[in-house]
């Protein structure tokens, strides 16, 4: 018979595994280094389909359980069909997971048992941009807001360190903060 | 004297780290070098900005046999002070400083290293390299490709505003160096731009003692090593985001921003001629606040369970980092100088690349290499937290000349 009064925290995240891996990759950093890849196909119109299916990581090459698509299109006011998210949305889509995955393994780690995360995103952009009409406009979001509802274990400061060091620790959070040389060539 | 001389061990750099371990030598009537390349205590001679002052109290700069004996205590001693200081702790033991001989090259070996110098060769049963931690200092890639026309500044290389190029200046780094230079430069009136990653915010002063009175009486600057968690981690964190001024004032990023210093997030590289600003500020700012309000309720706890409480001021806490609209990239041809203040890695060309890390870093466990009868002393978080502090060395030396003496003595047993 055994008690104990350390509370079981199950946030559904393999903390173990993690650092049993951030473990061996420190040993064999080679291993560490992983290329993700996707593959788009345009169907109609602004309508386009993208896949991703296999990866290279720890060495090897990897397969996804099976192969993952999301379409993604313009909405209607842009006369288009709406066939799904726009690709900045999907942006959006994408930094909103990303934060909440880490944010779950990080409250993990920590003993913080989490029963319920929820997170609006709002991108905020000059369209103006986009169609050409004032060059002085970017492209793309010049500011995200990303507000998060928590309801977990923890006082306020603890849980505002678990979205702190998730963005710490976030590619997507990276990747839209922080400039990426991109090469797009026509083969 | 013949070539190559011959010695029990041959000690690289006579800074607080070389000499504490002399000391600690010379107690144990070990035959030792000390092998210095300037004069004692070169880089606080050379390699300091006019105005430096230490982060540390003057109380806390204790070395084997030596403490302040000054009527100042409390106060934050010059960069001069400091090299003052150590050359009277060299004279204090007869310390056996060679000074003006640069090392070459170190030859490791059994039971005997080479330490090739150009005064000569020594033969060494034991070598402690003691040349500090900022040595040689780390920039991102992308400042060799930025503009020739803009002056680029390391810590180590900056005096004062006025040998700094007329027109805007971006600092890179807000630890102790970049907030310190940053805010020099902006009370001398200077367009300031400091590029913020993370970092780490203390108070100069709190609850009426001094943040470092706090951290040592909790123990905090006496945690080892091999107790903590992510050692590596604890040995990458940067300087305390402090400045030590006679009248103790805080610095941090509100007060910067007051003194009229414009905020950005970290410098991560240039497309287009402008320079690119992370737009992580708001999170890295947060991330410093909230360790800042950790910190002060160790300092809490330490103070109420230790009954000192009442002999301490008012529990209290910063104002939070205040974050402006982001500005996100800059023009590079409005810049006129960048000081990276990035941090260092140890200045070793003269050391076997065997024995560095992927990133130049020497390999150690708690100061002892991997090779027998090697050494090195005063790295961030060697032995313990305090490990690259005057008042860290000699603790660590008294510690290393335990392990060397075992090693001259296992090998001079008879096989």
């Amino acid at each position: 018979m055994s008690t104990t009064d350390i509370p079981t925290v199950d946030n559904g995240v393999q903390v173990d595994a993690l650092l049993g891996a951030k473990a061996q990759l420190s040993e064999v950093r080679e291993a560490a280094a992983f290329t993700f890849r996707a593959t788009n196909e345009w169907i109609s119109g602004t309508h386009s389909r993208t896949t991703v299916d296999g990866f290279f990581g720890l060495g090897a090459d990897q397969q996804h359980r099976e192969p993952h698509q999301v379409e993604t299109d313009h909405p209607e006011i842009f006369a288009s069909a709406d066939q799904g998210p726009t690709p900045p949305e999907l942006v959006l889509m994408g930094l909103a997971g990303c934060l909440s995955a880490g944010i779950a393994s990080v409250a993990q780690h920590r003993g913080i048992q989490l029963r319920s995360v929820k997170a609006t995103v709002e991108g905020r952009m000059d369209v103006a941009g986009i169609l050409g009409i004032d060059p002085e406009v970017r492209n793309g979001f010049d500011a995200i807001a990303v507000r998060y509802e928590i309801d977990a274990d923890a006082d306020a400061d603890d849980l505002r360190a678990v979205v702190a060091q998730s963005q710490k620790r976030s590619a997507v959070f990276d990747i839209v903060t922080n400039p990426t040389a991109v090469v797009v060539e026509l083969v | 004297m013949g070539d190559p001389r011959t010695t029990d061990v041959v000690v690289i750099g006579a800074g607080q780290a070389g000499l504490a371990m002399s000391r600690c030598l010379t107690d144990r009537s070990i035959d030792h070098v000390v092998l210095e390349r300037g004069e004692t205590a070169n880089a606080w001679r050379t390699e300091r900005w006019d105005s430096l002052r230490l982060l540390t109290p003057n109380w806390m700069s204790r070395l084997p046999g030596w403490t302040y004996r000054g009527d100042d205590p409390d106060g934050y001693r010059t960069a001069g002070e400091v090299a003052q200081d150590l050359d009277a702790y060299r004279r204090s033991f007869d310390a056996p400083v060679r000074s003006g001989t640069s090392v070459l090259k170190v030859v490791h070996g059994s039971p005997w290293h080479l330490v090739e110098t150009d005064d000569g060769t020594w033969r060494t049963r034991a070598v402690v390299v003691a040349t500090g931690a900022c040595g040689t200092p780390r920039r991102p890639s992308f400042a060799d490709e930025l503009p020739g026309s803009i002056q680029q500044l390391a810590p180590i290389e900056y005096r004062n505003p006025s040998g700094v190029a007329d027109g805007r200046v971006l600092v890179v780094g807000a630890s102790a160096s970049g907030a310190q230079i940053a805010d020099e430069l902006a009370r001398a009136g200077r367009d300031v731009t400091l590029a913020v990653g993370e970092h780490v915010r203390l108070p100069r002063s709190y609850r009426g003692m001094d943040v470092h009175w706090w951290m040592d009486a909790i123990g905090q600057l006496d945690e080892r090593y091999d107790e903590v968690e992510e050692i590596e981690r604890a040995r990458r964190l940067p300087s305390l985001q402090l400045v030590g001024s006679p009248e103790r004032r805080d610095l941090d990023l509100n007060t910067l921003g007051d003194a009229g210093v414009s905020i950005v997030g970290r410098f991560v590289g240039e497309r287009a001629g402008r320079a690119q600003f992370s737009g992580s500020l708001a999170n890295v700012c947060a991330l410093a606040d909230l360790k800042l309000r950790r910190q002060l309720d160790r300092f809490d706890e330490f103070a109420a369970e230790s009954g000192l409480a009442p002999e301490l001021g008012a529990v209290s806490r910063p104002a939070p980092i205040r974050v402006g609209p982001p500005v996100l990239e800059t023009d590079l041809r409005s810049i006129s100088a960048i000081v990276w203040a990035t941090g260092f890695r140890p200045n070793v060309p003269w050391l076997d690349p065997s024995l560095l890390d992927r990133r130049g870093g020497i390999v150690h466990d708690g100061g002892v290499l991997p090779v027998p009868g090697m050494y090195v002393l005063g790295l961030p978080f060697m032995r313990r937290r305090k490990s690259s502090f005057i008042d860290g060395a000699g603790f660590d030396a008294i510690e290393l000349a335990d392990h060397l003496a075992a090693h001259l003595d296992h090998a001079s047993s008879p096989r």
